[in-house]
């Protein structure tokens, strides 16, 4: 008995120390001829850094999943539309950074493979980022970064290597408002808030004067009798017993009179829950967000969908970087007003969904017209923060400051500011 | 049979030899080159001093907790909630940092290792409490009490504990520059953290070698009904050893915010308590393994880190491995429990 498993588990041994030994050689023949990887096509030297062969290396740094159909597939996403329109760009990807997915990874490590890699670019896709970014950026004077979303750039904080870019998201927020405007029988409108910060403040407000515009100027109706609901869950997405339940906010929203419910998070509740009703005979829309293709789920109550499209402001990045005409830059990309969907121009886009009207629509694609003429702009004063008091004079047009850094939510709407 | 201590001693190292020859094959069945790919491994673990740094610097928690498990194992208690037990030690840490402000290293460090561990103890006890009293599985109340501590994080740092600028959900505002470890290099380890660690090792294997105590915790480990008819008070031991554990996960959990990071933050751990039981396992429960084999994980995770960039495979390969690991020791794990049988069938052995 006993020799029997001695011999077994030697056997064993003998195998897996075969198996570890002979296995590599077959695999350095194999490895060639198929590209194995595409950095390392040369003899790899030694040391860390492989030559890169294009013009350009480039790492991209995504906080979640590449296919989380929300903010990382679309970070994801511009990156590939780089490698596939810049000859000869190399990708780097990480995904997941994040201390609950990889506790034992940090920003600073990322980079530095990164750029042991040859990286001359690298872009961190999340405001979680922003801190260690700083860090690094400091770190290697000689790498350009490019964190998503934050504002070093802007206050002066950031060393030259370290630049910013965000998607100007409100102006599509504002016309999801507008078609929430137009299509709302209760005019009740509930949005359904991630956390609180500045970005989705100016992203709920911006949807507000939108909707506020919209009401009054498409329907003629009086703005004051329009309700804008916002309630915070806490966090991007549902973490039960931290955050509210979104499935229940959104619940709430419609059993209170809400019939069109506006998504800032990352999830699909809303428009989840908009179908159920929906289905169930309840007269009730929804606008999703940040994923081109988040209609899907219910087109029927889905009255558009605002997304961010990274990829030409990407491949602007990027092939600056190769010419080595790269500067510190605060960019706030926006739409092309000519066509909302062209991906290959367009930093921000809004899709309108089955659900939209064809009246709706056509009010819709007014209020489209007069903001790419500049004709409208719905930062225009008077504008009043939710205490009351005056933030953007009358006549007046907000400032990208004053819009950024929204330090309440609006008068008129309904939801805490802090 | 002379092979047989040899067998013993490196049979731990079998799951580990098994499992990169899988991680192999699959390098292979994806086509990449498995020589880079061992190479990316090795480099991203020790390839430069910073790696060096980043690999003992998640060591460091991670074999606190499998330390400590090695009391709860011994004893056999399934401390589950090791994982729980180290977050309430970073909390533990995090409210002595935050509220002391203005007093000096030498008073804030010990008082939060203490604060850490302390939370760190209460957490287990609370689990032991629930099993000899209340007859709760220290799985279950470990799982729960885990969940717990993480709904407390975020609870915390979301609510009383949010920077002044607003809760962004990431963490706290970064601690006093007193309340953190001394760390080498700029970087993320702290020495003293080894060294406490080390102080640790060697408690717990000479508790568990050469006390009365650590054969009480056998006893029952092995038979708590005979070890209660022995005399030996089942229920004691048994919250002791869970205490003990969960201080040292606590220990852990106050090197995470205060070396690893630089305050408390949302996943504080992010599994090193479910890894340290996996290190535990797959040092076949003993003392002299444990730090080799945390030292081997963190070394593997640091490296899968460069793997996946290197190779652009998949970010889970790292999990896979350890996952594949674990899987091969609950095989290979049965040779010693052989052993265990036929020594107690045959003590003269």
């Amino acid at each position: 008995m006993r020799n029997k498993l001695f011999l077994f588990l030697g056997l064993l041994v003998i195998a897996s120390m075969i198996l570890a030994a002979c296995a590599p050689p077959p695999a350095d023949d194999t490895g060639a001829p198929p590209p194995a990887d595409d950095t390392g096509a040369p003899a790899p030297s030694d040391d860390a850094g492989e030559p890169a062969p294009g013009p350009l290396t480039f790492g991209v740094v995504l906080v979640g999943p590449q296919n989380d159909r929300g903010w990382s597939q679309a970070h994801a996403e511009g990156a590939q539309y780089v490698v596939d329109n810049l000859e000869g760009a190399n990708l780097i990807l990480f995904e997941l950074l994040n201390p609950a997915d990889k506790p034992e990874a940090t920003l600073e490590g990322v980079v530095d493979d990164m750029v042991a890699q040859g990286a001359t670019l690298i872009l961190t896709t999340s405001d979680e980022f922003e801190e260690d970014t700083m860090g690094v950026a400091e770190k290697y004077p000689d790498v350009t970064f490019i964190n998503i979303s934050g504002d070093d750039a802007l206050t002066g904080e950031a060393p030259d290597n370290l630049g910013n870019i965000m998607g100007r998201m409100e102006d599509m927020k504002a016309i999801a408002g507008c078609a929430a405007a137009l299509t709302t029988q209760t005019g009740q409108i509930g949005y359904l808030g991630p956390l609180i910060n500045f970005e989705t403040r100016r992203l709920a407000a911006s949807a507000y004067l939108g909707a506020r515009y919209c009401y009054e100027n498409y329907r003629g109706l009086d703005p004051a009798d329009l309700q804008f609901t916002v309630t915070w869950i806490g966090f991007w997405f549902n973490i039960p017993g931290v955050t509210l339940d979104p499935t229940e906010v959104a619940t709430n929203f419609f059993d209170s009179g809400i019939d069109v419910i506006m998504s800032g998070i990352d999830t699909t509740e809303g428009i989840d829950v908009a179908g159920q009703r929906a289905a169930a005979g309840d007269a009730v829309w929804s606008v999703p967000y940040d994923f081109e293709g988040a209609c899907e789920t219910a087109p029927d109550i889905c009255l558009g969908v605002p997304y961010f499209n990274w990829g030409p402001s990407y491949l602007a990045l990027a092939q600056s970087v190769a010419d080595g005409t790269w500067t510190q830059s605060w960019d706030w990309n926006g739409a092309n007003w000519a066509n909302l969907t062209d991906n290959d121009t367009t930093h921000v886009g809004w899709i309108s969904g089955p659900g939209l009207s064809a009246e709706a629509q056509a009010s819709l694609d007014l209020f489209i017209a007069g903001m790419a003429s500049g004709g409208i702009n719905v930062w225009t004063g008077p504008i009043n923060l939710q205490d009351g008091s005056a933030y953007i004079a009358a006549g007046q047009a907000a400032t990208d400051e004053q819009i950024w850094y929204l330090p309440q939510l609006l008068e008129g709407m309904t939801g805490p500011s802090e | 049979m002379k092979v047989v201590p040899l067998l013993k001693r490196i049979w731990p190292l079998m799951p580990v030899l098994a499992s990169l020859a899988f991680i192999l094959a699959l390098l292979l069945i994806f086509g990449a080159d498995p020589a880079t790919a061992f190479q990316a491994l090795w480099q991203g673990a020790f390839g430069s001093r910073d790696r060096l740094l980043g690999t003992l610097a998640f060591w460091i928690p991670l074999a606190l907790c499998a330390i400590g498990l090695m009391l709860t194992f011994t004893a056999g208690l399934w401390n589950i909630g090791v994982e729980g037990q180290l977050i309430l030690g970073s909390i533990g840490a995090s409210w002595v940092a935050l509220n002391l402000k203005g007093q000096p290293a030498w008073v804030l460090i010990p008082l939060e290792l203490l604060a850490a561990m302390a939370a760190g103890a209460l957490w287990a006890a609370l689990s032991a409490l629930l099993k000899t009293r209340g007859k709760v599985h220290e799985i279950f109340s470990g799982l729960a009490l885990t969940n717990l501590a993480i709904i407390l994080t975020n609870y915390l740092i979301s609510g009383p504990w949010q920077p002044p600028e607003g809760g962004s959900f990431r963490g706290t505002q970064p601690f006093q520059e007193a309340a953190l470890l001394p760390r080498l290099f700029d970087s993320r380890f702290s020495p003293l953290s080894l060294v406490l660690m080390s102080i640790a090792l060697v408690i717990v294997a000479v508790l568990l070698g050469n006390t009365t105590w650590g054969l009480k915790l056998k006893a029952l480990g092995r038979n708590s009904r005979s070890a209660f008819l022995l005399g030996v008070s089942s229920e004691r031991e048994a919250v002791i050893a869970m205490m003990a554990c969960g201080a040292l996960a606590g220990l852990g959990g106050a090197v995470r915010v205060l070396s690893w990071f630089d305050s408390l933050r949302q996943s504080i751990s992010g599994g090193i308590g479910f890894l340290a039981l996996l290190v535990v396992m797959l040092s076949a429960y003993r003392m002299f393994w444990v730090p080799f084999v945390a030292f081997f994980f963190s070394a593997v995770l640091q490296g899968s880190i460069t793997l996946q960039l290197r190779t652009q495979l998949h970010s889970s390969l790292g999990g896979i491995l350890t996952g594949v690991l674990v899987l091969l020791t609950l095989l290979f794990g049965d040779y010693n429990h052989l052993r265990r049988l036929r020594k107690e069938s045959r003590p003269d052995e």
